[in-house]
């Protein structure tokens, strides 16, 4: 049959979108298709959509495979179709806006902003004849010292830009031409970048810097238009340490020929008694792009509960007192511990990992429990495998081996690997609450905080109790303001009162 | 007491049952509504049959655009996937010379107007920036501006009281836009002056993302008592029982009864527009319930019991559910580019000498693209 090709292009398919992605194709090269017949699932950033087919024919080519991002108004699939008559209007003219070449590049919008200005595939206007006139007139000399005008108007906007802005006064003010001169000849960015203006980048990128301690100043933008890129400042910063102890010479050079607003002393010349520079690495830098790399992928939402402790105090104290616990170091962390892990067993979300690569929650039906100890080497989170099969006796055997290993640095990668959720005890430091950055892979950090006796409401009148605050932060991704309440709620109705417990298990 | 008239209706905004009126249960049976019946009595089977009719009809107008949006045509395309009983039955309680003024979302209402297909298609494809002459058909083009639409309907009744007409005027909206503060003053306005004006409120349980019961713990119906104007809680996906509390409010607005308040219940099954996922945001079971409850699925088996559900009328009904979607897509796909000097047309509605002068200024200046490869050279 004497079919036509028709080719059809992947239109927006939301509100100011650039690309899509193929999930699936509903057909093959061959098949005969209907009129919105389904023919493939296509994700864009805003939903997973069925494309209908616009045609009634036969699939010719599928252009691109399942799993591509395809730019909006590319080939995506083409069609034989019976014959013009029966065809409907062209379609590709509507879709991609012209079938001349490639479309222009889109720029993402967002609804309610207006498009971007289309720079390419206007008609170029004819110049105004006054307008060559009135240049001639005013510059008898010729185009040269006013180059803007003519080309303004002409073909050239983006030649015409870069001058426009000295040549008037170059016109009236003969004294400050040269100075004018000199600056018409540099380039535009170096000039940019000398005034002071801050370098591109991003808010993000700007905090990953400071918290690396990298000036932005000296790192060269890769991005589009020079912009700063994380990557970029994790160069920049890998730069630094492998420098070690060269100060700031090396790769980040750049930077000592910025005056410091710190220290105005001539570059290269630095003081370097007012200042001491460590360079990153070991477990500073190690500890580093852990928060950081937590800190900027799960979406942390911490949550403070406030609880009498006294009748948990209470009980240590008769615990410790016990025969059976002779010997055994209890502390308000032991009870802890296990009222999480009690807590978990009733609000398992918490005991999760988002992992991104397989596209799939993993949710633990076991409970290896982090505590983060503070090491001479920094901050190390060993875990406790199983906690969640342990008596208390053995939590706290297991919580005092753990804890002594860590402090004599002899904690081993077995420790360190496989943790689900965590404890950070800052009450040992005197601080009452915090929000506990995760450990990454972890849905959740409870962190506790001093015992402290305080004035506190009890059976109505106030009195002299013993007070503690829980910071729990959690991944967003994963639990939910309900689920990470609940569970909170659950390990302070514990410590309110440990009887609580017969409630829960 | 000031609080019992609000807990005299049970259950939050989103829930049906008590205090619901309905004439077509989600089964399809027939259920007797003393208040309503007469409202209805001369609806025989063929005019129960047209009812179905419009619904397949406007359900494939829905469907085929959201294919045109698929397919590149459309740039956007708000679907009414679930609201089609609320809409027609609405629709066609109507008089001609009542005036509709509507949200974006209201195409079967237009359907009912008589509007022209490609019409309804052209403020989205970008071809237009409205769609048709409101005169023609006595409907407003579609707002987006959520709610500007009532205090418009408001006033047009306004001026049917000073004209001494009979008419009517009818604002749809939907559930989030009784929260905007428009709404709420059309609705002192229509009280005060007891105009002749009914607010359709559709509710269908989402508001973009957010569902209906974190902007009202009550039924919306409830709040309009509060602006001294009477509210009827519909089924909204019972197409007669929407036909009957339309054609009461009606009565009641033509008599000099003042203005009335309808919430029709019903659910949005598809996306809010081709932009969007509700799969995101909205739990797959709450879609399932409401699919048991689908307006057309109800009709078709009301119609069965009566013995009107046969196969000449269900070919005849998809043979123009075909043709009306063959002439959406012909419309659409044949519509013509609009001119650049067309941005002139419909600003004022007397001739103008000023724009008249910048209609003239802007053509001049377009004129100047024309021959410029050919003067190229020589410049």
């Amino acid at each position: 049959m004497a079919g036509v090709i028709k080719e059809f292009r992947l239109p927006d398919l939301g509100e100011g979108l650039t690309e899509s992605e193929i999930v699936s194709w509903h057909v093959a090269v061959g098949d005969t298709v209907e009129l919105n017949q389904i023919i493939a699932d296509v994700e864009t950033a805003k939903a997973v959509v069925e494309l209908p087919s616009p045609y009634a024919g036969v699939i010719a080519e599928l252009h691109e495979q399942p799993g591509t991002v395809v730019e909006v108004g590319a080939p995506l699939v083409s069609f034989e179709v019976a014959g013009p008559a029966g065809a409907p209007p062209s379609i590709g003219s509507a879709a991609s806006g012209g079938d001349t070449g490639a479309p222009a590049k889109r720029e993402p919008n967002l609804v309610g902003y207006g498009a971007a200005v289309e720079k390419g595939g206007r008609p170029e206007r004819r110049a105004r004849r006054f307008a060559s006139q009135l240049s001639g007139g005013l510059n008898p000399a010729g185009g040269s010292a006013l180059p803007g005008l003519a080309e303004r108007v002409g073909s050239a906007p983006m030649i015409a830009a870069v001058p426009a802005v000295p040549a008037r006064p170059a016109v009236e003010a003969v004294p400050v031409a040269p100075v004018l001169e000199s600056a018409g000849s540099l380039p535009a960015s170096p000039v940019r970048t000398i005034s002071g203006e801050r370098p591109r980048s991003t808010p993000p990128v700007r905090k990953l810097a400071r918290d690396l301690g990298i000036r932005l100043e000296g790192v060269p933008g890769t991005g589009p238009g020079g912009l700063i890129t994380r990557d970029d400042v994790l160069a920049a910063a890998q730069g630094a340490s492998a420098s070690d102890g060269a100060g700031n010479g090396g790769s980040v050079a750049p930077a000592s020929v910025i005056p410091s607003p710190v220290n105005p002393s001539p570059a290269g010349a630095q003081d370097t008694a007012r200042e001491t520079r460590t360079p990153i690495k070991g477990m500073r830098k190690h500890t580093a792009a852990a928060m950081v790399a937590s800190a900027f992928t799960a979406p942390h939402v911490t949550e403070f509960l406030t609880v009498d402790v006294t009748p948990t105090m209470e009980l240590i104290g008769r615990v410790k007192e016990s025969k059976a616990f002779a010997g055994v170091r209890i502390t308000p962390l032991t009870i802890v511990a296990k009222a999480l892990c009690i807590a978990l067993r009733r609000n398992p979300t918490l005991n999760s990992r988002w992992d991104e690569a397989a596209g799939d929650i993993v949710q633990f039906n076991y409970v290896n429990l982090g505590i983060a100890a503070a090491t001479p080497r920094g901050l190390l989170v060993p875990n406790i495998k199983d906690a969640q099969e342990l008596s208390l006796m053995d939590l706290a055997g297991a919580l005092t081996g753990l804890t002594e290993r860590a402090r004599a640095g002899k904690t081993g990668p077995a420790d360190l690997s496989g943790g689900t959720i965590s404890i950070t005890n800052i009450g040992v430091f005197g601080i009452d609450a915090g929000t506990p950055i995760l450990n990454p892979g972890e849905a959740a950090i409870l962190a506790m905080g001093a015992v402290r006796r305080m004035p506190w409401e009890y059976e109505g009148q106030i009195a002299l109790r013993s007070v503690m605050t829980l910071s729990l932060s959690f991944d967003h991704r994963l639990v939910d303001g309900e689920q990470g309440s609940r569970f909170l709620a659950d390990i302070g109705a514990i410590l309110a009162d440990p009887g609580m417990v017969l409630t829960m298990v | 007491m000031a609080l019992k008239n609000i807990e005299s209706v049970p259950g939050g905004p989103g829930e049906t049952g008590s205090g619901l009126i309905q004439l077509i249960t989600a089964d399809g049976v027939r259920v007797p509504e003393p208040a309503y019946d007469a409202l209805v009595a001369d609806i025989d089977g063929a005019a129960l049959q047209g009812l179905y009719e419009d619904m397949v009809v406007v359900r494939r107008i829905d469907s085929e655009a959201t294919a045109l949006q698929r397919q590149g045509e459309l740039a956007l395309w708000p679907p009414l996937l679930g609201q089609e009983a609320a809409q027609i039955g609405s629709g066609r309680a109507l008089r001609s010379d009542d005036f509709v003024f509507s949200s974006y979302r209201e195409n079967a209402v237009a359907y009912c107007r008589g509007v022209d297909l490609t019409d309804i298609l052209r403020v989205w494809r970008g071809n237009a920036s409205s769609g048709w002459d409101p005169y023609a058909i006595n409907m407003a083009t579609p707002q987006v501006i959520i709610g500007a639409q009532t205090l418009h309907a408001t006033g047009y009744a306004m001026g049917i009281l000073n004209d001494g007409d009979d008419a009517v005027a009818v604002t749809y909206f939907g559930d989030g836009a009784t929260s905007q503060g428009d709404v709420n003053e059309a609705m002192v306005f229509a009280a005060s002056f007891q105009a002749p004006v009914i607010f359709f409120c559709q509710n269908n349980h989402w508001a973009i993302s957010e569902p209906v019961g974190l902007q009202a713990h009550v039924p919306i119906a409830n709040r309009a008592p509060g602006f001294g104007i009477p509210s009827v809680r519909v089924d909204g996906n019972d197409v007669l029982a929407c036909l009957a509390v339309t054609r009461q409010a009606l009565a009641r607005a033509r008599s000099g009864g003042g203005p009335t308040f309808i919430e029709a219940v019903t659910y949005r099954m598809g996306p809010h527009t081709t932009a969007d996922d509700p799969t995101r945001y909205r739990d797959a079971n709450e879609l399932e319930d409401w699919a048991a409850k689908d307006p057309l699925k109800r009709l078709e088996a009301h119609l069965g019991s009566l013995g009107l559900f046969d196969e000449a009328f269900t070919a005849a009904v998809k043979a123009k559910a075909d043709a009306v979607a063959a002439e959406l897509r012909a419309g659409c796909l044949g519509m013509a580019e609009p001119a650049p000097s067309d941005v002139f047309k419909h600003v004022y509605s007397t001739p103008n000498s000023w724009l008249d002068r910048q209609q003239d200024h802007y053509e001049r200046y377009l004129s100047s693209f024309a021959d410029s490869a050919s003067s190229d050279g020589s410049s």
